[in-house]
């Protein structure tokens, strides 16, 4: 079981004919996802690799289906591709795109308000149900059909979460990277939720980083929820120093909140298994699995 | 991005925001004779980036021209140390001369993006010209929140429900209403993060004015901005974070004295935390990106060993996109090319890993193989003290 992504999910892909998106969607199919269309305006009614392009997301719906959509679309104008495709009432949206600026996405927030369309991203790796649905770049040969669900802000720290994982044996259900951005269309809450009422996962990881208060919601959640499916949390950046950048816009820790610290005892009191080092999340989720 | 005092100024003013008249001198004469021509009691402010001027000295008062020039002297190519510059402080290049206000009252305003919101804030406090960090944590009650819904802007009656609250009379609550409307329209318009007036002033004769600006910028947003990517102050950065900024990589100085190298940003940083964990400290924080090529990881590679506290470096890659053979290669002709002399600890893991660790193994150079993130850390801990 899994959430959000499995073998009948059909995707069609925003920006498909791009050097990204070519290459990804190409990764994507590979791995066994279903790629049934490509949007890129102007180049509708050819042929991508032997998949349709469609001037619009709307077309590419009708034509054929698709409940995903995956967004490789430069940053200017990647926010109007979003609202697209929630225009098109399509379920699920995965925006690879980095780089959007932030007012973009407080416009993106407040047109998705009301209507059914989730987003995950932008700034993200994307999501995988492992053995059935990659949708994302995340490579997918490190990651196992399992019981445990990973949600992380950052990419290649997901990446190790699961080569941790997979290298002991511990399979995943779902992983999902929810993006580094300050605004973001899925939170650490919906994906916990989810994993939360799927009876197949059985324990979940909890990747945060600094900046922010994201992990303190979700800490929040788990207790007012009392959530009994056990967490391993981690959270990065517990050296970096306030007021810079780490990389990622979402990651700075501003007017001295959003630290590691503070994030790390409030999961720690919310009965979240907080881990120091990066180096021990597969070891601890064995504890906690208790295998 | 951040900019000057003087720069925010000139911006918000465009926008109609009031601030007080001033002008900039890069030397004690022009600041003479900018006092002179403003006549009366000026405020001659350092403009540096950091905050806290007040209390590392970089601001004062000045009765006379001369003052102001002898003011402008003390402060002018000194490096001035504030709480939020760190011990060796910054050097200043330029002052603000700036009119003299009489001073009835003082507020704090500020608009940041609300993350969990998903909207701008704007925020007010009776508390101003101190930190508002240290009001919210002391009386929350004390700072006023308006949540501004971006179909619609900031509402006359949200910035009403601010003046009152702050307790104005009414003529002042229209002219604050204007000042927020204002305010509201600059961040907007050149995609701020921040814009943060502290203190706003209430005058003896009833008038909102901004006696300090404080702006920062969306780095993503520039491209839209080439006015506010003039401002840019080179001066006031690191000059291996421009090199690196200008080869697409993302790089932050720090104390220590173990460089590393990482793809992705939150694996780096939690590579920095690895190498706290084992007792030693990170040089920088560098983040080769995802799609890094042979060439990026070069300059990557030339840009850590220029720091001269740099003893041993870490390159910590989990290879999805990026393949392990290229970094490989690109560590190996970095190495090769630059003469580089100490010791490299390389932990692989991803696609393509043992065609890389050939690479490694292959090229005749010394590097350290690590097995896993706190192998790694350990070996280059022990390597650099």
């Amino acid at each position: 079981m899994s959430i959000w992504v499995d073998q009948d999910s059909r995707v069609l892909v925003q920006g498909l004919t791009g050097r990204e998106g070519s290459f990804h969607a190409g990764q994507c199919r590979q791995y066994g996802t279903q790629i049934v269309a490509g949007v890129t305006p102007g180049k509708g009614g050819s042929q991508h690799e032997g998949t349709p392009i469609f001037n619009t997301v709307q077309q590419a719906v009708n034509a054929t289906g698709a409940d995903v959509s995956l967004i490789f679309v430069p940053p200017p104008f990647a926010a109007d591709a979003i609202m697209e495709a929630v225009d098109a009432a399509v379920k699920l949206i995965v925006c690879i795109t980095e780089g959007i600026p932030v007012l973009d996405m407080v416009a993106v927030h407040n047109f998705m308000k009301g209507r059914a369309s989730r987003l995950i991203g932008p700034n993200c790796p994307g999501i995988i149900t492992p053995g059935q649905c990659k949708v994302g770049i995340m490579p997918g040969h490190i990651h196992q059909p399992g019981q445990v669900g990973i949600i992380s802000r950052s990419g290649t720290l997901t990446y190790e979460a699961v080569g941790q994982l997979s290298a002991m044996g511990i399979g995943q259900s779902t992983c999902i990277g929810i993006g580094g951005d300050p605004i973001t269309g899925t939170s650490f809450i919906d994906c916990l939720n989810a994993f939360n009422k799927d009876p197949e996962t059985r324990a979940m990881v909890m990747i945060g980083e600094i900046g922010g208060s994201a992990e303190e919601e979700a800490a929040e959640f788990i207790q007012r929820e009392q959530v009994k499916k056990p967490i391993v949390g981690f959270i990065a950046g517990q050296t970096a120093p306030p007021g810079r950048r780490m990389g990622h816009a979402g990651a700075i820790i501003s007017q001295g909140k959003g630290t590691a610290a503070e994030k790390m005892s409030k999961m720690t009191e919310c009965s979240i298994h907080v881990i120091q080092s990066p180096a021990d999340i597969g070891a601890k989720v064995w504890e906690v699995m208790g295998e | 991005m951040k900019i000057h005092e003087y720069q925010a100024k000139r911006l918000l003013s465009q926008y109609g925001v009031k601030v007080p008249r001033n002008k900039v001198a890069d030397n004690p004469h022009e600041a003479h004779e900018i006092a002179k021509e403003m006549g009366g009691v000026v405020a001659v402010k350092a403009q540096i980036h950091a905050g806290g001027r007040g209390k590392g000295g970089g601001v004062k008062i000045a009765q006379s021209p001369e003052e102001a020039e002898e003011a402008a002297g003390r402060i002018l190519g000194s490096r001035l140390v504030t709480p939020q510059t760190g011990p060796s402080g910054s050097l200043v290049q330029r002052v603000l001369v700036e009119e003299g206000l009489d001073i009835r009252k003082e507020f704090y305003l500020g608009i940041i993006v609300d993350r969990s919101k998903g909207c701008p804030v704007l925020m007010a406090s009776s508390e101003g010209g101190v930190e508002i960090e240290e009001v919210a944590a002391r009386d929350p009650d004390l700072i006023l929140k308006e949540a501004i819904d971006p179909t619609v802007g900031l509402c006359p009656y949200q910035t009403r429900r601010i003046g009152f609250g702050l307790g104005l009379d009414a003529r002042s609550v229209r002219l604050a209403s204007k000042f927020m409307e204002a305010l509201y329209r600059a961040f907007r318009e050149s995609d701020a993060s921040l814009a943060e007036i502290n203190p706003l002033v209430l005058t003896g004769d009833g008038e909102v004015v901004a006696l300090d600006a404080k702006m920062t910028f969306d780095d993503n947003a520039l491209f839209r901005h080439p006015e506010i990517r003039q401002c840019r102050d080179f001066a006031e950065e690191e000059p291996l974070e421009i090199q690196a900024s200008r080869s697409g990589l993302s790089y932050i100085k720090l104390d220590g004295n173990v460089g590393c190298m990482v793809n992705g940003a939150g694996l780096a940083m939690a590579t920095m935390d690895i190498i706290k964990l084992a007792g030693g400290n990170p040089a920088n924080f560098l983040d080769v990106g995802g799609g890094a090529n042979e060439q990026q990881v070069k300059n990557a590679f030339k840009i850590l060993i220029s720091d001269e506290n740099v003893k041993a470096v870490l390159i910590n890659i989990f290879g999805g996109i990026m393949r392990c053979d290229t970094v490989a290669s690109g560590v190996v002709n970095a190495a090769t090319e630059t003469g580089i002399d100490m010791p490299i600890v390389v932990r692989l893991e991803g696609t393509n890993v043992e065609k890389g660790r050939e690479i490694l193994h292959n090229s005749g150079l010394s590097f350290t193989v690590a097995e896993g993130m706190a192998d790694a850390a350990q070996k280059v801990v022990g390597l650099a003290s």
